[in-house]
């Protein structure tokens, strides 16, 4: 016999509670905010999709979303290869796999201020340890307040110094789950290095990798305390990436209605792009089954 | 073809994990390494395979000097307990990557790998992946790149020993034919004495980083050179006891035998005898002349056999015989033995000469 009660609501009330206060209000407040115009005195007049054309048809925008773009990319093309090599260059076993483990963690336990802070004191051309190297013992004329290329070098290097060990450590993660037998397989076959790592480590490592790049992404995507710190978006507007833009539009200049519309649209590619990279990375699993060689 | 190991050993840090080891290897039968966990099969495999470095001692394969040789040149192949397969290659390709990195034309690895894919019946896997497949299908595949790659020594650690009963005896079958003919120096690890005997050739008794006794495989078994080679070949273990010998009897606590005229030379002392757990049955048969009462400890039917540890005089032995035997946990039970099955050894355990 069939009993139906609702008796399963209560199971499933207390997380619906916790996603409506985490996620869904704040989230249809944005969406509240980026279809009206907002006064104060709480009046709020209906907007449509203005502000979402106006965002989409800005050139601030598309230079930021650029900006954004290019230093994902940049940051995803340094960091996995790198965070790989490192991995594959770490000892497997014995007294050093503590030191270097804990020596990889500590850049990610500083505060996100705290290294944007550092690395803006260490570049300094005078004062800085790195600035006066470059200009006063090398003689190359480096100044990021100045200079747009300085810039956005000093960034990317603190990102990669920042978050490298993030994918060195998901990488190692996946090596050393690899066992010997795989390699003494590969010896046997007479395997060079490069095929135990293209056919072995590379393989066994693709679950973490796809995690780290999508960590990457995610996290260089969204960036924002540490270059708000180092630059403030500058000189110029040079270093504006989209979360930074988005904070002048909304704290700056206090037009919610555009901020909350770029808000949705910045979340949109996040997620699509996610979506993308998760899709692509999956699929080439799935085209592995299928494909036949002979 | 034939792996000679010349005064070999091995040492990781400090320890010496191969004692002292000379072995001539030949192909034509199987070369089974016997021995429990940690008697050094492994260790001694990875030596000959180059995977390890010789402390001493010279490896020669057919004569010529292999010591220095690496791994990827010695021609070899190797099938781990574990299921060892490139993860995302098909069973085809994994078949085929010794042979394509040894640079082989396309249509001659396509012809051998069919037929390795055939003779392990993975003809209808060769487009899937490892993980597609069951852990027997996944060890035919290890074992079809062992045999479709020509190799001058082909070893096999514990190959079945991760497989169910059932598949594990279906393989064990197929093995010798596998290898047969190939010309390749088979060297096969293994835990279980009945292994070794299932599959002949010539065994090598290991313990603790030491070759005991070394030979053919019915020889060994029949005449082990000491009490623990007697029991490495042995499950469930070999029974002993204390006896000692006066004239043509033998003495073992409150019973006595008659020897027999082969052991009757043997000078009068004490000695430890051995008897295999199947020669001490619980029903009176031919040539059992000898009787023992003890009590009843753990017992145990494993198909149709039946098991019984009792205790006697304080030894703990097993009995092991055909049939559904009804037991009873702490009753006393007679179980007889022919003398003629006991084997005799020094009292610490060597061969009498």
């Amino acid at each position: 016999m069939k009993t139906e009660n609702q008796k399963a609501w209560f199971f499933v009330l207390p997380v619906l509670i916790l996603v409506a206060f985490n996620a869904i209000i704040p989230m249809m407040t944005v969406v509240n905010y980026s279809v009206q115009e907002t006064f104060g005195d709480n009046l709020f007049f209906w907007e449509g999709l203005t502000w979402f054309e106006q965002i989409l048809n800005s050139e601030r925008f598309h230079n930021a979303l650029g900006r954004q773009f290019f230093f994902t990319f940049m940051i995803l093309i340094i960091e996995i290869p790198l965070g790989i090599a490192i991995a594959l260059s770490m000892p497997r076993k014995g007294f050093w796999v503590p030191v270097c483990l804990i020596l990889m963690s500590l850049p990610m336990l500083i505060p996100w201020n705290v290294v944007g802070a550092m690395w803006n004191i260490f570049a300094l051309p005078d004062i800085g340890l790195l600035g006066y190297f470059f200009n006063h013992v090398l003689g190359i004329n480096y100044d990021m307040t100045q200079d747009p290329t300085a810039a956005w070098i000093t960034i990317i290097a603190m990102d990669v110094w920042h978050w490298t060990s993030l994918v060195v450590l998901l990488a190692y993660a996946g090596l050393v789950s690899i066992p010997d037998a795989y390699y003494q397989a590969a010896k046997i076959d007479g395997a060079s290095n490069w095929s135990v790592f293209r056919f072995i480590q590379l393989p066994k490592m693709k679950n973490v990798l796809t995690i780290a790049i999508l960590l990457r992404f995610m996290d260089s995507f969204n960036i924002y305390t540490e270059p708000f710190v180092l630059t403030g978006g500058g000189p110029g507007n040079s270093t504006t990436f989209l979360s930074i833009d988005l904070v002048k539009i909304a704290l700056g200049q206090f037009d919610l209605g555009p901020a909350a519309a770029m808000s949705l649209i910045y979340f949109a590619i996040t997620l699509l792009v996610s979506w993308l990279f998760y899709t692509l990375m999956n699929r080439e699993n799935l085209n592995d089954y299928e494909e036949v060689e002979h | 073809m034939a792996l000679e190991l010349q005064q070999v050993t091995k040492v990781v840090s400090g320890k010496t994990h191969i004692k002292e080891t000379s072995l001539t290897l030949e192909t034509g039968h199987f070369n089974v390494l016997l021995g429990e966990t940690g008697a050094g099969k492994t260790s001694l495999i990875k030596l000959m395979a180059g995977l390890d470095k010789l402390a001493s001692g010279t490896l020669l394969m057919d004569g010529e000097d292999i010591t220095e040789l690496s791994t990827q040149k010695r021609q070899i192949s190797l099938v781990h307990q574990f299921f060892v397969n490139y993860p995302h290659m098909t069973v085809f390709d994994n078949i085929a990557s010794p042979l394509r990195v040894a640079g082989m034309a396309k249509s001659e690895i396509a012809g051998r790998v069919e037929e390795a894919a055939n003779i392990l019946k993975l003809g209808p896997m060769l487009k899937r992946k490892p993980h597609e497949l069951s852990g027997g299908q996944q060890q035919r595949t290890a074992l079809a790149r062992a045999i479709a790659k020509e190799s001058r020594a082909v070893f096999l650690d514990e190959p079945l020993a991760n497989l169910d009963y059932k598949l594990r005896e279906e393989l064990r079958e197929l093995l010798p034919e596998l290898f047969a003919g190939r010309g390749a120096v088979v060297v096969y690890a293994t835990s279980e004495p009945e292994e070794a005997l299932l599959l002949g050739g010539e065994t090598v008794l290991m313990d603790d980083g030491y070759v005991r006794q070394f030979g053919p495989t019915a020889e060994i078994y029949r005449n082990p050179v000491t009490l623990s080679a007697a029991s490495i070949f042995s499950d469930p273990p070999i029974n002993h006891a204390a006896v000692s010998k006066a004239g043509d009897r033998m003495t073992m606590g409150e019973v006595s035998w008659t020897l027999p005229a082969s052991h009757q030379a043997m000078s009068d002392g004490s000695y430890q005898l051995a008897i295999r757990p199947h020669h001490v049955l619980p029903l009176k048969h031919e040539g059992a002349t000898v009787a023992v009462t003890g009590e009843i400890g753990i017992t145990e039917l494993s198909g149709s056999e039946s098991s019984a540890h009792f205790m006697f005089d304080d030894h703990s032995w097993v009995s092991l015989a055909h049939g559904v035997h009804p037991y009873t946990r702490g009753e006393d039970h007679t179980f007889y033995f022919n003398p003629d099955e006991c084997l005799y050894f020094t009292p610490d355990g060597h061969q009498i000469s």
